[in-house]
């Protein structure tokens, strides 16, 4: 970006950066204590500890599942929101924020409610829908507080693309279809993309209505932020320390992909 | 050919009526009027954009009025030409016959007249975002002409573009709509820019067409004080003297 004349530094400039590195410390300085506080010894302990193992399993099973029915869920969701309007369209939005919004335990204890309904019992006498204390609940869980994100994400994505373009694809003979495949989608691409990354890192890391809806089994419902909270309650600091390093890392990778496609594919569309 | 009978539509408050316009096959027309008298939202209504409230569209003598945009084949190039920003302009190009089924390689290579008549080959390989103003324009007309439309729309073709561009693109679309034989109707505010390209010529004002017919016929006898002040040649700005700043 052209710079403007005279000084370089200015309080603008001073004042920001300081906040930054303010906080670029204190999110350091956090790691840095996990992994001071943990060792090599203790990741490899944990690591060949078949609980750990299955945690681990689970959380990318169930997380990976969620994403797929995220992103099922929050491109024609977040296309609605952003391209029509109709009576009731507003409260609808903001009804899809509602589990954003809410405390995550509250999600847990709303949903084990549910399931004591007519409807919940119904659903729970079926034998392939049983959610409640089982690995289906994990992913419905994951699900109710990563959705809003990703729609949120979409509806995003499909504002900065250019409406009249789609409309355009019409009078070059695409059909409605053919013009959100072609036209809406590949041009929402990185933003939605990112806001699927952004979903399943907040999937992986859901915890509280775990705890209500699907318990904290070991080797059957326990997944990676679970069995931190159950090494930490019996006071086993060390492993509790090396699952979440390993939880940290899987959201380092999340992290830097969505950067990338936010930030690195915007350049590319632009060389 | 373009025929056009009572047609009104309407844009929240605002109201565009045409009575009657014809435009014969293979005729370039240039619909002029200043900004906000309906222009654009009268070619959005002909390419199927905007539904017509009441009135007759025929086109090549199909009945169109209520056909969906895809099954008019109008060719329609906006104001700022809506290149797809995430195709190259070869793939921009052969976006019409991809939507029909067709590979990218045999679209191309059927538009290789096209693709020469526009001069386009070494921007084949490019993106929108890296194009000039005149290399878009082509690129837009050259996706427009690709599905060999019965009528072709230009919105403002050129009001993006500098002066020496401007008068280069003009001649180009002239010379490519004389040998492709397209029926087109161009919108400008330019009576420079009609003068250019037009075999014959309206103006519309607050939503009417009020007069059609040759240019210097409409410069002649103008059928009211705003047709006539818009057919005005623009002023030339005084050269400034010397010493004075621009």
């Amino acid at each position: 970006m052209p710079t403007v004349a005279g000084p370089r530094v200015h309080w603008v400039s001073v004042l920001t950066v300081v906040f930054l590195a303010v906080f670029v410390l204190a999110v350091l300085a956090l790691v840095a204590a996990d992994l001071w506080f943990t060792n090599v010894e203790a990741m490899q302990k944990v690591l060949a500890s078949e609980e750990v193992r299955h945690a681990v399993r689970l959380s990318l099973l169930t997380s990976v599942c969620t994403l797929v029915l995220v992103v099922v869920f929050a491109i024609p969701v977040g296309y609605a929101l952003s391209r029509y309007r109709f009576p009731g369209s507003v409260v609808l939005d903001a009804v899809v924020d509602l589990p954003i919004v809410m405390p995550p335990v509250i999600l847990g204890v709303s949903l084990l409610v549910f399931f004591r309904t007519p409807v919940g019992r119904w659903i729970e006498s079926v034998e392939w829908m049983r959610f409640v204390y089982t690995v289906k609940g994990i992913v419905l869980c994951q699900f109710f507080l990563t959705a809003s994100l990703g729609i949120r994400a979409s509806k995003a994505a499909f504002d900065a693309a250019d409406q009249r373009l789609e409309r355009l694809a019409l009078t070059l003979g695409c059909t409605h279809g053919q013009a959100f495949w072609r036209v809406a989608v590949p041009m929402a691409r990185g933003g939605l993309a990112a806001g699927a990354v952004m979903a399943w890192a907040r999937a992986v890391g859901v915890f509280g209505p775990l705890l209500i809806f699907v318990g904290a089994v070991p080797m059957k419902t326990a997944v990676m932020p679970t069995v931190v909270y159950l090494e930490v309650s019996i006071g086993h600091i060390e492993p509790a320390l090396a699952v979440a390093m390993l939880l940290l890392a899987m959201a380092m990778v999340a992290l830097v992909l969505l950067h990338w496609l936010a930030v690195g594919r915007r350049r590319w569309w632009a060389s | 050919m373009l025929k056009i009978r009572d047609l009104a539509l309407e844009a929240g408050e605002f109201r565009v009526e045409v009575a009657a316009l014809e435009v014969a096959a293979g005729e370039y027309f240039v619909l002029l009027g200043p900004n906000g008298s309906g222009k654009t939202l009268l070619l959005s209504c002909l390419a199927g954009l905007l539904r017509a409230r009441r009135g007759e569209v025929r086109v090549d003598g199909r009945d169109v009025t209520h056909l969906e945009p895809r099954q008019r084949q109008i060719g329609y190039v906006p104001q700022d030409y809506g290149l797809f920003p995430h195709m190259d302009v070869a793939r921009n190009i052969t976006f019409a016959l991809r939507v029909r089924g067709m590979s990218h390689g045999a679209a191309l290579e059927q538009l290789t007249p096209l693709v020469d008549l526009l001069d386009l080959r070494k921007l084949l390989g490019h993106w929108p975002l890296t194009l000039s103003g005149g290399e878009r324009q082509k690129a837009a007309l050259a996706r427009a002409l690709a599905i060999q439309p019965f009528l072709l729309l230009l919105d403002e073709p050129v009001s993006a573009l500098d002066w020496p561009t401007r008068a280069e693109v003009l001649e180009q679309l002239r010379r490519v709509q004389k040998e492709l034989g397209v029926t087109t109707l161009h919108v400008c505010h330019s009576l420079d820019e009609a003068t250019a390209v037009a075999d014959r010529a309206g103006v519309m004002v607050g939503g009417r067409l009020a007069q059609t017919g040759r240019l210097e016929e409409l410069i002649a006898n103008p059928a009211n004080a705003q047709v006539a002040r818009l057919l005005r040649p623009a002023p030339v700005a005084p050269r400034p003297e010397k010493g004075q700043r621009e």
